[in-house]
């Protein structure tokens, strides 16, 4: 589930910096006159991004005002997507499928590597803050699993073993290489492939 | 096996690259301008006689549903929407469209809106897709450059703008009109229909909603004609498709194959068998986590198509096959599926909202033998409380695969659930007595 609790402590103010503001304004002259309503989802993801990967209730209320728009929809729109984290995550957010598709390929496996070495509950913290872990539904990249998401980047056709080397390279300060860990490139049939040779080869 | 040659999508493991140069290498933008100087009437007709089916799922005939758009422009614009929220568990094709195809797509949407008289185009695409957002991005921003799309597209005089919109994490916004109000920012609950959105959709103007794969095959259909089209498969399920196949296969991969191949073909080519061999196969999901499961027995012999689905009471869907061998616990993956759709259900219709959860319970409490054998009857009930009692499709996707469980495995959830109730022998024990069950037997 995802995580819908609101922090306990909020910042007591929220800006869209610069970098924020020219994006969030390109985002609204996306959608006609009038409708600038459209844009909130957009805008969430955008102070996520500026504030660590999470939404304070300030973010919300400067949205609010920015799309002139009652402060209560922004909230409901927050509270709806399971994608706004409303308490901070970790630094590595990893989001792990266990859908039925992941779950006949394994994906328990993985759960319990991370209850092993990030935190025994989801959504908890690592002990040096870095990483934090929660199961999720269906990412869409079955023929992949199992698989799982870390910030904006899928890590597909994982084992335990492989998980566990993605853990430490993030313990050891560096970032994991995202992509299919078995080898083999993108959604095509390990070994087995018997279509469109031609463009293979050539 | 179909030919290589009438694939579709030749990029679909990227063996090429897919900017604009190695896009245009594979006929992508060829003759665009001549198509839609042919007209709107030809392109629809001609969309109409491929027999084209939606590949979102439910398999409406495209042709038939862009003639549904208003044939002049009101006082209200018209909009082409991409549903590309895919989400439906075992589907992942429109990713490699998306990331590997996308000038197929951005191709699709400019003979598409013309056809639907729209000059903006949104794409919805799922908010965990954001990589593949960011390649279709890229792809958009090649077409502008070479006046592909924007004002006066090909000198066409057709202006499209495309735009991307992220979701959010939200299954329910792959349904239409949830979608739309997701689009204009709302929470994703699906609307009552009708009035449809052909006619009064996002913004409450004429708004046309196409699945990415269907819109992305459409610049391949003009260019070779409706008739190549419509000589692969059997009339009405017409072409090619791609089949995403997950679960426990050798080789789980997407391939793009012609409509009505059979399923152990399917499996045995190209995913390299189920895992155990083929006499280890216990079911296949064959279209998403939304259809009904299908026993070996009736896998042995079923081709996939749209009616051939039907015929065994289940869908095509999106084509997302999961296969499910004998090493696996059939009820779990049921219950886990169901969890799915307790997660997801958006909320707005009581008997969805409730029912799933129920649902989910209910099979929980199956895969671990605690419930009673009556109990199998009553979960049959709660899905056809739901079935037909909700706002939009959620309602049957996510009671008609319990159903299938139910219709193909009773025998093995009666035989692992012989829990007596403590019901029959301590009636007077308010809270050990199930009322359903009272109730039925004081009726």
């Amino acid at each position: 589930m995802s995580v819908k609790k609101i922090h306990k402590e909020q910042p007591e103010t929220f800006k869209f910096n610069d970098k924020s503001m020219e994006a969030a304004n390109k985002i609204v002259s996306n959608y006609p006159d009038g409708k600038q309503q459209s844009a909130v989802m957009a805008l969430l993801y955008i102070a996520q991004r500026q504030n660590d990967n999470w939404i304070p209730l300030q973010a919300m209320k400067y949205i609010a005002k920015f799309l002139d728009m009652p402060y209560i929809k922004v909230y409901e729109v927050a509270t709806f997507y399971s994608m706004y984290n409303l308490s901070p995550v970790g630094k590595y957010f990893f989001q792990v499928c266990t859908t039925t598709p992941c779950m006949l390929r394994g994906a328990y496996d993985l759960v319990k590597v991370c209850k092993n070495k990030i935190s025994e509950k989801e959504n908890v913290l690592s002990d040096d803050g870095k990483i934090s872990w929660m199961e999720v539904e269906c990412l869409g990249a079955c023929v992949n699993a199992p698989m799982m998401q870390v910030n904006e980047d899928y890590y597909e056709d994982l084992n335990d073993k492989k998980l566990k080397e993605i853990i430490e390279t993030i313990y050891q300060n560096k970032t994991p290489k995202p992509g299919s860990y078995s080898g083999r490139i993108n959604a095509e049939p390990v070994n087995n492939r018997k279509t469109l040779l031609g463009n293979k080869n050539a | 096996m179909l030919k290589d040659e009438d694939r579709i999508f030749q990029n679909l493991y990227n063996d090429s690259g897919a900017d604009i140069e190695s896009a245009k290498l594979r006929n992508d933008w060829n003759g665009t301008k001549e198509i839609l100087e042919k007209g709107r009437e030809w392109i629809i007709n001609e969309v109409k006689s491929s027999e084209l089916r939606g590949r979102g799922g439910a398999g409406f005939p495209t042709g038939l549903k862009w003639s549904f758009a208003p044939k002049e422009v009101g006082s209200r614009p018209h909009y082409l929407v991409i549903n590309a929220d895919e989400s439906e568990p075992g589907t992942c094709k429109d990713r490699d469209i998306l990331r590997f195809e996308p000038h197929k797509l951005i191709e699709g949407c400019l003979i598409a809106s013309f056809a639907v008289n729209a000059h903006k185009c949104y794409i919805y695409i799922r908010g965990e897709y954001f990589n593949e957002g960011q390649k279709l991005q890229t792809a958009i921003d090649e077409a502008y450059k070479n006046n592909l799309i924007g004002k006066n597209a090909l000198n066409s005089g057709w202006d499209l703008d495309i735009y991307i919109h992220y979701g959010a994490g939200a299954y329910i916004c792959g349904e239409e009109t949830a979608l739309l109000e997701s689009l204009e920012g709302k929470k994703g609950q699906p609307r009552l229909k009708p009035p449809f959105p052909a006619l009064i959709g996002l913004y409450g103007c004429p708004t046309i909603i196409n699945n990415v794969e269907t819109v992305a095959a459409v610049p391949t259909i003009l260019r070779r004609g409706a008739k190549w089209f419509s000589s692969l498969g059997r009339p009405k399920n017409t072409g090619t498709k791609i089949y995403c196949i997950s679960g426990n296969v050798n080789n789980p991969c997407n391939v793009e194959e012609e409509m009505g191949i059979p399923l152990k073909e399917l499996i045995e080519t190209h995913a390299g068998g189920v895992v155990g061999g083929w006499d280890n196969l216990k079911a296949v999901i064959p279209g998403g986590s939304s259809m009904p499961m299908l026993p070996k027995e009736i896998c042995d012999n079923m081709k996939m198509d749209f009616d051939a689905c039907v015929e065994n009471k289940t869908g095509l869907g999106t084509a997302g096959i999961v296969v499910i061998n004998n090493d696996q616990d059939i009820i779990k993956c049921m219950a886990r599926i169901a969890r799915f759709y307790k997660h997801e259900s958006c909320g707005q219709c009581t008997p969805c909202r409730e029912g799933s959860g129920w649902m989910w319970r209910m099979l929980e409490r199956m895969a671990a033998g605690e419930a009673t054998p009556d109990e199998v009857d009553m979960l049959f009930d709660v899905t056809k409380q739901i079935e037909g009692h909700t706002i939009c499709a959620f309602g049957e996707g996510s009671s008609w695969p319990v159903q299938g469980l139910i219709r193909h495995f009773k025998d093995e959830i009666l035989e692992r659930n012989k829990f007596d109730p403590l019901v029959k022998k301590q009636k007077n024990l308010p809270y050990l007595v199930d009322q359903h069950l009272l109730e039925k037997e004081n009726a």
